[in-house]
């Protein structure tokens, strides 16, 4: 990547010292998360606080009360409110099975929190099924000693993946776009905040519109689309140090990029035939590889998990559909039949389906493709639903809604049966992307 | 970066009406910044349907000083309406050899954002086709896309997503 830069021209180089942000500025909003609407069997578990053992006093945010509010979120699980709890066991002795199950709770943790040698925490806790009072797991999380919150959503990951057999994704993060302000005030930031919504930090910001941001594999880097010089220009940039790339500005559109699989490739979209086409380029040569050539536009590529096919909108047909086309070069293959229109594929995990942006007369709404059965899903209930992405895991899909004139975020699951509501206190929020499993 | 521009013409017009009065009684120089590409040698009101004369920029009069197209959902043709516009415009381009212009081109919020990129790029160039078949060259025009991220208007119905699908014929230079 860094061997075969594009040079930037010196004066949109300036344009840039002068109009953005680079470092990590904490933003202003919280994120608030709602269950809109729940699955109807949720687990009743019991998170009890979790002892603190560690020197000094313990954080606001107790690590219970993340892992209650994840497992909450999920919309799989009704965990026992705090006051409700008559007992706060630590440990496996302490706990009296007989009252937890006259409160009808089908699962207890417990836990505390130490000091630890690397001078962060401990965390050491065990899940139980309080009917059969069988240890289904009993753990150690380590953290550094900024990141117990982060080590929070691992437990909730933990617990999660224990109850339900899939992976939890709680300590995983999400990029959007905001934008604040009217007029000549308008002011676009691209924030990464916690899954959850907190701790959001802007690792751009600018006067001129940010879009389509992309994660890199390992959760380290993001590509995104900004008109800072005065046209589309696609950056890579690192998200802890804020060091970025120019990657693509030539003449036309540059936008919707995403990384390969192996983080080694960019798929991108470049209008410089005259219209837009998919292009793949390799971020360390620098080769760039022509996959689309109609005259129709062709954007959105997204890979499959093997890496061999990519998705993309094209309205080759009359209208805006997906189809395919294999990263080695061939045809292109009409995937979707069902609707007005798709667009904006977003693959998921297993490769198995697709979540897209689905219109209907003037209502658009996020559906799922079934690429075996080739069967469609609409799966929310909006009028102005866009930009899916799957979470790392498969189970939840982040979207941008509308609230009358305002953008803000929802999540659904796959199944749709648990939908969530995600409010920035104020701005535009839009483009949400959902980063992969950080390790 | 037009009001920029148009402000440093402002300087360089009020500068040289400074520097020519050099010898005469010093008074305060006023140079509102909509008369400064007025040629300040003629003072007789333009034609409106002579579209070299880049006064009828701001003569509600000409077509000149029209310069935004609108367009249908989902389309990029350039209606009956608004080709008398972009002819005038040709014209003047055609005759002016310091004349640059950037097509700023916008989609509704309907659609995805990308896909909109695509579609705003389109009616660009669309607009770009009938100046350029008008005796524009090339290397006086350029398309910028924006896709749906700069709404003139933000409610979501009609009337509102009419105003947003449009192309500005911004100039750079006249």
């Amino acid at each position: 990547m860094r061997s075969n830069r594009i040079p930037a021209r010196p004066l949109r180089h300036l344009a840039a010292l002068f109009l953005l942000v680079f470092v990590a500025v904490e933003a202003r909003a919280q994120l608030q998360i709602e269950i809109v609407q729940g699955n109807a069997a949720q687990l009743p578990i019991a998170i009890v606080p979790f002892h603190w053992r560690a020197a000094g006093p313990p954080p606001i945010n107790t690590v219970s009360s993340v892992v209650s509010a994840d497992l909450y979120r999920s919309g799989l699980f009704a965990p026992v409110k705090e006051e409700d709890m008559v007992d706060r066991p630590a440990d496996a002795e302490s706990i009296r099975f007989g009252t937890w199950r006259l409160l009808k709770v089908d699962y207890i943790a417990v836990g505390y929190v130490n000091d630890n040698a690397a001078g962060g925490y401990d965390i050491v806790y065990q899940l139980f099924d309080v009917n059969t009072q069988e240890r289904l797991l009993s753990q150690v999380t380590s953290v550094g000693p900024g990141d117990l919150r982060f080590g929070s959503h691992r437990v909730a990951d933990a617990i999660y993946e224990k109850l339900t057999g899939v992976p939890g994704a709680f300590a995983t993060r999400i990029a959007y776009v905001s934008a604040t302000g009217e007029g000549a005030g308008l002011r676009y930031e691209l924030v990464v905040a916690d899954a959850d919504g907190y701790a959001p930090i802007t690792v751009v910001g600018s006067p001129e519109p940010l879009l389509s941001p992309a994660w890199s594999p390992d959760g380290e880097r993001l590509a995104y689309v900004s008109f800072e010089a005065g046209n589309s220009a696609i950056y890579v940039q690192e998200v802890t140090t804020g060091a970025r790339e120019l990657v693509s500005s030539g003449r036309g559109i540059n936008g919707a990029p995403a990384f390969s699989p192996d983080g080694r490739w960019l798929a991108l979209t470049l209008s410089r035939s005259g219209n837009p086409e998919i292009y793949v380029r390799n971020l360390d040569s620098g080769e760039t590889r022509q996959l689309t050539s109609h005259w129709a536009i062709d954007t959105e590529p997204a890979w499959s998990p093997d890496s061999r096919t990519i998705y993309f909108t094209s309205d080759r047909g009359g209208k805006p559909q997906i189809y395919s086309v294999p990263v080695g070069g061939g045809n292109a293959d009409r995937i979707t039949s069902q609707g007005d229109s798709n667009a904006r594929a977003s693959v998921a995990p297993d490769g198995r389906s697709m979540a897209i942006a689905h219109g209907q007369g003037n209502e658009y709404r996020i559906a799922v493709w079934d690429l075996a059965v080739q069967r469609l899903r609409v799966l929310t209930p909006g009028r102005l639903d866009e930009s899916p992405s799957f979470a790392p895991n498969g189970s939840m899909i982040l979207y941008a809604t509308r609230e009358g004139t305002r953008g803000v975020l929802a999540a659904v699951s796959a199944d749709g049966n648990v939908r969530q509501r995600i409010i920035l206190s104020e701005g535009d929020v839009r483009e949400p992307a959902w980063s992969p499993v950080i390790r | 970066m037009n009001i920029a521009l148009r402000l440093l013409l402002a300087f360089l017009v009020a500068f040289a009406i400074t520097a020519c009065r050099k010898d005469a009684e010093p008074e305060p120089v006023e140079a509102p910044v909509e008369d400064t590409t007025r040629d300040v040698s003629t003072s007789a009101a333009p034609d409106p349907r002579d579209y070299t004369d880049a006064r009828n920029f701001d003569n509600p009069a000409s077509l000149l000083s029209k310069r935004v197209v609108y367009f249908d959902f989902d389309k990029s043709e350039i209606k009956t309406e608004y080709r008398d516009i972009v002819a005038a415009h040709a014209t003047y381009i055609s005759s002016s050899q310091s004349a640059r212009v950037t097509l700023e081109s916008h989609a509704d919020e309907r659609g995805t954002r990308e896909y909109n990129l695509g579609l705003g790029e389109r009616r660009g160039n669309a607009v770009n086709g009938v100046l350029s078949a008008g005796g524009a060259r090339g290397s006086q025009l350029d398309v910028v896309s924006y896709g749906e991220e700069r709404p003139t208007c933000r409610v979501s119905n009609e009337d509102c997503w009419a105003k947003n699908r449009r192309v500005e014929i911004v100039y750079t230079a006249r």
